[in-house]
């Protein structure tokens, strides 16, 4: 009896803890998808951060001799570009590496935004409920009938010039732009979880307990609603993303010579039927990273929330 | 000696407390400007005088819930008291006012829809009905535990069981992080976890109902309260760990010295645990008495046939369990009769027009709600 319960100890004992984020983490891990898309979101980031500084061409340094020799743009591995050049001779992929720097900082940013006003809202709304959830939810819906693009655009046209619309090479009021139009899904998440996770006997537990009520917020009641937000917002990640090509390709945002993956779709398009390539490798970047982004963020949904999966 | 030192002594009455012990130190939330705040700060001071009085005093408690279809009548001009470190048993069946009394306690009624419409409660001279949100915070957690019924669902998820035990040291006691910790591991070999200090970290899915059960006595022990809530602590638990339970509770209540409201609908449990039993229906204590007088000698029908419900051992096999015949009257309609009148056997005229007062039943201890077995007045022997 004694030599069972000792060997039964120390098998507890080598067991760790096994947390949520472990459990979850362990879930991932066996989504080859979820894998894939990670990785490569991974390199995404790699490539945004290092990438400037290991291309021997900078994202705006033209090559005249090459396309005075080559009577027009370098096609893929001509003269030492691997993805050629543009029609003035820069390199397409230190550009689309400064691309991938300008989506991964709306992707940071907007999201961050998203956090700050969206979690709040959401969170003072769901627990006060009455007349505050009254006021911030119709604030909400009003943001959320405004249109966008009007929003946006009347925004970089207000503060055109001023030190605002050229901050960062005109992209921070892309950013805070597309941050304060986006936040509503996740405001409207967080309130939902709110109203129905503060009805758990574990909150009624901590009032018990004379836990205050900011505390039972954040201690208790977010890390509880956390795997929704993290699903939410990367999931949101693609439409910022996309958002800012968007506008890019419109021509608002990251002024020339910035090379934003919209911007050089435009480009690009001008000279589809001759130079293919100067479409082609941005889209494709574009369509990459929006779908590991998606993938991640599906992997995710179905490691925090296991019931949920094959449901949706 | 200051002007505050003074107010703070105001009604200890004891000459030998010269100043506040070191343990005893006010939370700063305490607000000395409100007369209640400096009530409570005096109560945190004279440990030594509180005997005088009773440790909770409730009088003419009536809680109500407004809902669409009307008033719901949860508890009605409910009164009694407790002792320090007695353990006070309310039974009944469900709905019929036992939790919301003990909700009301701690002022923890959800509001809307619920409300305390009327009432006093004085918790160790403090009269909680007066104390501002702050102040009542205090007080919950710190001298009044709660356990709730079902300790699957009352524990976090997502925080570990050693923060749990250890916010509410934290947030009252004033401990640092690592002597939070030390309490919670102290507590949590206390109610009888092995390796307390391996399980710290642990998920409360990582712990079987009894265990959470346990880690709930721990949470609500942390700040060695004077009061215990125990709102059908075993209800949720299969029968072998609930001995176990109500054991833990008994011994730990009694070495910590905290008084229990012990809330069941299991009269056996309160019969091996209580010192006084109260017995509630549809909103009304009954019945209320020393566990012994009251068990011997019941004076109201209500309270005979939840002891003629009980299974007995010395039953023929395979006779059928006794029932109370009908339904708990709905709360939203009560007018002025008994309101145990429409399923009892023993009902004449009166108790369908007259509502029975608690009076007493051969002594200022046992009181019944009953015209039926009124002294002197009553028709059933």
């Amino acid at each position: 009896m004694a030599v069972q319960s000792t060997t039964l100890d120390r098998k507890v004992a080598e067991r760790p803890p096994a947390s949520l984020w472990r459990d979850a983490l362990e879930r991932l891990l066996k989504n080859r998808l979820a894998i894939l898309g990670g990785i490569f979101v991974i390199l995404l980031v790699l490539l945004a951060v290092v990438g400037p500084f290991i291309t021997p061409y900078g994202y705006s340094q033209t090559d005249t001799q090459l396309i005075r020799d080559l009577r027009g743009p370098a096609n893929p591995g001509q003269g030492g570009h691997l993805f050629g050049t543009d029609i003035l001779g820069r390199d397409l992929l230190s550009r689309i590496m400064d691309g991938a720097r300008i989506s991964m900082t709306v992707a940071l940013v907007v999201q961050v935004t998203v956090i700050l006003i969206g979690v709040p809202i959401g969170a003072l709304a769901g627990w006060f409920g009455g007349r505050v959830d009254n006021l911030l939810m119709r604030i909400t819906d009003i943001t959320y009938a405004f249109p966008d693009l009007l929003f946006i655009i009347l925004l970089t046209v207000v503060f055109k010039d001023t030190w605002f619309g050229d901050a960062m090479d005109g992209l921070l009021l892309v950013f805070v732009a597309i941050g304060i139009v986006s936040w509503v899904g996740v405001a409207r998440l967080v309130r939902g979880q709110m109203l129905s996770l503060k009805e758990t006997e574990y909150v009624e537990a901590a009032r018990a307990i004379g836990v205050p009520d900011r505390k039972i917020v954040t201690r208790h009641l977010l890390p509880n609603a956390i795997g929704p937000i993290i699903v939410a917002v990367t999931l949101g990640i693609p439409g910022a993303i996309l958002a800012e090509a968007l506008l890019a390709f419109i021509g608002i945002g990251a002024n020339p010579p910035r090379a934003s993956w919209g911007s050089l779709i435009t480009d690009g398009q001008t000279w589809m039927s001759s130079e293919p390539h100067l479409l082609l490798f941005p889209a494709i970047a574009i369509a990459l990273a929006l779908l590991s982004f998606t993938f991640l963020g599906d992997g995710l949904r179905d490691a925090l929330d296991p019931k949920l999966k094959g449901k949706q | 000696m200051t002007a505050t030192d003074d107010d703070r002594r105001v009604d200890t009455g004891s000459p030998a407390v010269a100043e506040l012990p070191d343990a005893e130190k006010l939370p700063e939330a305490v607000s000395l400007e409100t007369e209640e705040g400096r009530r409570l700060a005096s109560q945190l001071a004279d440990e030594k005088t509180r005997h005088a009085r009773k440790l909770l005093e409730v009088r003419d408690l009536s809680t109500q819930f407004f809902t669409k279809d009307g008033i719901v009548h949860a508890v009605d001009r409910v009164n009694f008291e407790l002792d320090y470190g007695e353990t006070l048993g309310l039974v009944g069946e469900s709905g019929c006012g036992k939790s919301v009394t003990a909700l009301s306690l701690t002022r923890l009624v959800p509001d809307p829809p619920g409300k305390i419409i009327s009432g006093e409660i004085i918790f160790d001279g403090v009269d909680v009905m007066k104390l501002t949100n702050e102040e009542m915070r205090l007080l919950r957690g710190k001298r009044i535990g709660f356990i709730f019924q079902d300790p699957m669902t009352s524990l976090n998820p997502t925080l570990t069981i050693g923060f749990q035990i250890a916010e509410s040291a934290r947030l009252h006691l004033g401990l640092s992080n690592r002597a939070a910790n030390d309490r919670a591991v102290e507590l949590l070999s206390k109610v009888g976890i092995p390796r307390a200090r391996d399980r710290m970290a642990d998920y409360p899915h990582q712990f079987s109902g009894g265990m959470r059960q346990r880690v709930m006595i721990a949470i609500a022990l942390a700040c060695d309260p004077m009061l215990l809530l125990a709102d059908e602590p075993t209800t949720a638990l299969d029968v072998t760990i609930q001995a176990q339970i109500l054991e833990l509770i008994r011994s730990l209540s009694e070495e910590f010295g905290t008084a229990v409201i012990l809330i069941t609908h299991d009269l056996g449990i309160a019969a091996g645990m209580c010192h006084r039993v109260n017995v509630m229906y549809a909103g009304q204590i009954v019945e209320t008495g020393v566990t012994d007088a009251l068990f011997e000698n019941p004076e109201m029908p209500y309270a005979w046939g939840l002891l003629d419900s009980l299974p007995r051992l010395d039953e023929e096999r395979g006779a059928k369990l006794r029932t109370i015949e009908g339904m708990p009257p709905d709360l939203l309609k009560i007018g002025d009769e008994c309101r145990f009148s429409p399923r009892c056997p023993y009902s004449r005229e009166i108790c369908h027009t007259d509502e029975p007062e608690l009076t007493e039943r051969g002594g200022a201890d046992h009181l019944a709600r009953c015209h039926g077995t009124e002294p002197g007045r009553g028709w059933i022997q």
